[in-house]
């Protein structure tokens, strides 16, 4: 076990005496684009469940034997337990004027999604694309795209975070696995785009539709790139809280406090 | 002299020494203080932004600002569409098997012999055009496979056979808003919205000229070879495969020309009203 004050030490990182260090990570326009871009996946993939309730056909299948819904009925409506004070409960009324205390409902607010969905995915593929057009003429993108050896190095990223290698990692900006997780979801960001666009528009934009395998293709693509977003966000904000505040801070204000040895290497990267 | 300290001249620093913080940390400090004040900020303004929004007054059974996205959206979708879009079309083996949906408009004890189609607004008639189903049945006719498209988010290929509107609008035209004779190469010139109702009025939806003179925009009387039943809107209904399929009116009985943009049974309900494809 480890005590809380560890804990804390932990997360605010132990090494905080030696430093001492200011080293520039993030832009000022990377650090807009990281956090529009969070509400704004958050609304784009809250609004897509409030679609997907009025069509919940997909299913876990596993060696061929179905194992149950995406979701269950009960992650669209959640009952609030009691202890949960009013103000974080939404009150549904059945026809018999019985009130039902619920943590959210999801239920039946198919136009309410759409017009949610079809606004913000503006926002979403413009932040995108600047984020995209940034990495590209800052140069950024250099520290951000794996090399051919990232496949090999991120095997060791992930055994030193399961602590089964012990060696400290090399001090870089983006390791292996990074490197490889963000260019993937930038491509994952793309392909939700390009499946959302042949759903949306399956007539004006029919040979996009076409070219996916028509619009039950797009939106069985659609919906399970949504579920690889949600995996990417539960091991990112893991990974970001087990990193720790020095890490979490950079991200909003831009600068990471390093030693001056790590300083030196991160600017000669 | 003696020039070793007392112990009250010890200074408390030398005692518990100050831990010394780097430039850079003081400077981290600062910023970061900044930085999450805005945080702050931010999360504060994204709240009252969300409550701003959910008080505005209604427009259509939602919020206005919802209802000015749609409509942006339909701005710049409409902008981009013309009859060169076509939906797909599929061949005989990618039918499949015919799901019912949807009953608004559609009185079980109906007489399906007691139909006829009344065109309201046709250019230079005053009076309403009543066309019956044999009339109707004269004009060439046409048979594609599409796929209608549920708002709700499933589809079904289904073949369909009637008369294109088009067809039928070059014979009961709409009128124009410069006064001058209809000009189907001139879809601008033509008043720009279509209204359709059920026989009781009970199911009722507006579409865009341009979509309702789509080459792909049927008066449909047969599904996959055999005649509508009642619950797929026999006699006759409309099949847009531009358009989602509550665009689709079933057992149509009444369209109308018209320069104001009719009221639609989904748009009420807080639904795009343009609900393109």
């Amino acid at each position: 076990m480890i005590a809380p004050t560890q804990l804390l030490a932990r997360f605010k990182n132990a090494k905080t005496r030696e430093r001492s260090e200011l080293y520039k990570k993030h832009p000022l326009a990377i650090r807009w684009f990281h956090w529009i871009n969070f509400p704004v996946l958050f609304l784009m993939i809250w609004s897509g469940l409030l679609i997907y309730w009025a069509n919940r056909v997909f299913t876990i299948n596993f060696l061929g034997i179905h194992i149950g819904p995406l979701f269950s009925d009960s992650i669209y409506a959640p009952h609030a337990p009691s202890w949960v004070p009013d103000f974080f409960v939404t009150k549904s009324t059945d026809d018999a004027g019985h009130v039902t205390r619920l943590l959210w409902s999801m239920d039946a607010r198919l136009a309410e999604g759409m017009s949610w969905h079809f606004f913000f995915a503006w926002i979403f593929a413009i932040n995108g694309a600047l984020y995209v057009s940034y990495l590209v003429f800052s140069g950024a993108w250099k520290k951000l795209v794996p090399k051919p050896s990232a496949l090999k190095e991120s095997v060791f990223v992930v055994l030193h975070d399961l602590r089964l290698y012990k060696k400290p990692l090399p001090v870089r900006k983006y390791n292996a696995a990074q490197q490889i997780t963000y260019t993937g979801v930038i491509f994952m960001g793309l392909g939700m785009l390009i499946t959302g666009l042949a759903i949306y528009k399956p007539a004006q934009l029919e040979w996009l539709t076409s070219l996916i395998g028509g619009y039950t293709v797009a939106r069985f693509l659609h919906f399970w790139i949504t579920m690889a977003f949600l995996g990417f966000f539960v091991v990112h904000v893991g990974q970001v809280i087990k990193t720790g505040w020095n890490n979490f801070r950079a991200m909003v204000t831009g600068y990471e406090l390093v030693t001056p040895d790590e300083k030196s290497v991160l600017e000669a990267e | 002299m003696d020039l070793e300290p007392t112990p009250d001249e010890v200074t408390p620093e030398e005692v518990t020494p100050e831990p010394e913080r780097s430039e850079g940390q003081i400077v981290m400090g600062r910023i970061s203080r900044k930085g999450f004040l805005w945080a702050g900020a931010a999360v504060m303004g994204a709240y009252g932004a969300g409550h701003w929004l959910f008080s505005r007054r209604e427009a259509g059974g939602t919020q206005w600002p919802f209802r000015r996205g749609l409509e942006a959206n339909e701005g710049f979708w409409s902008d981009t569409f013309s009859e060169a879009h076509k939906a797909r079309t599929f061949s005989e083996k990618d039918v499949q098997a015919e799901r019912q949906n949807g009953d608004d408009g559609l009185d079980e004890d109906y007489d399906p012999s007691t139909w006829s189609l009344s065109v309201m607004g046709v250019n230079g008639q005053e009076e309403p055009i009543t066309v019956t189903m044999e009339e109707l049945q004269k004009f060439p006719h046409t048979e594609m496979i599409t796929e209608l498209c549920c708002i709700e988010g499933w589809s079904v290929v289904q073949k369909w056979k009637g008369v294109r509107l088009i067809d039928f609008a070059k014979k009961y035209p709409p009128p124009t808003v410069s006064g001058g004779d209809p000009d189907f190469q001139r879809l601008e010139d033509l008043v720009p919205y279509v209204a359709m109702e059920t026989p009781d009025a009970g199911y009722y939806v507006g579409l865009d000229m341009y979509s309702a003179l789509h080459p792909q925009t049927l008066l449909c009387w047969e599904m996959n070879g055999h005649p509508l039943t009642l619950d797929h809107g026999a006699p006759l209904r409309l099949v847009i495969p531009v358009k989602y399929g509550i665009k689709n009116i079933k057992r149509l009985a009444k369209i109308t020309y018209t320069t104001v943009k009719p009221k639609d049974f989904w748009a009420e309900q807080g639904y795009d009203w343009f609900a393109g494809l």
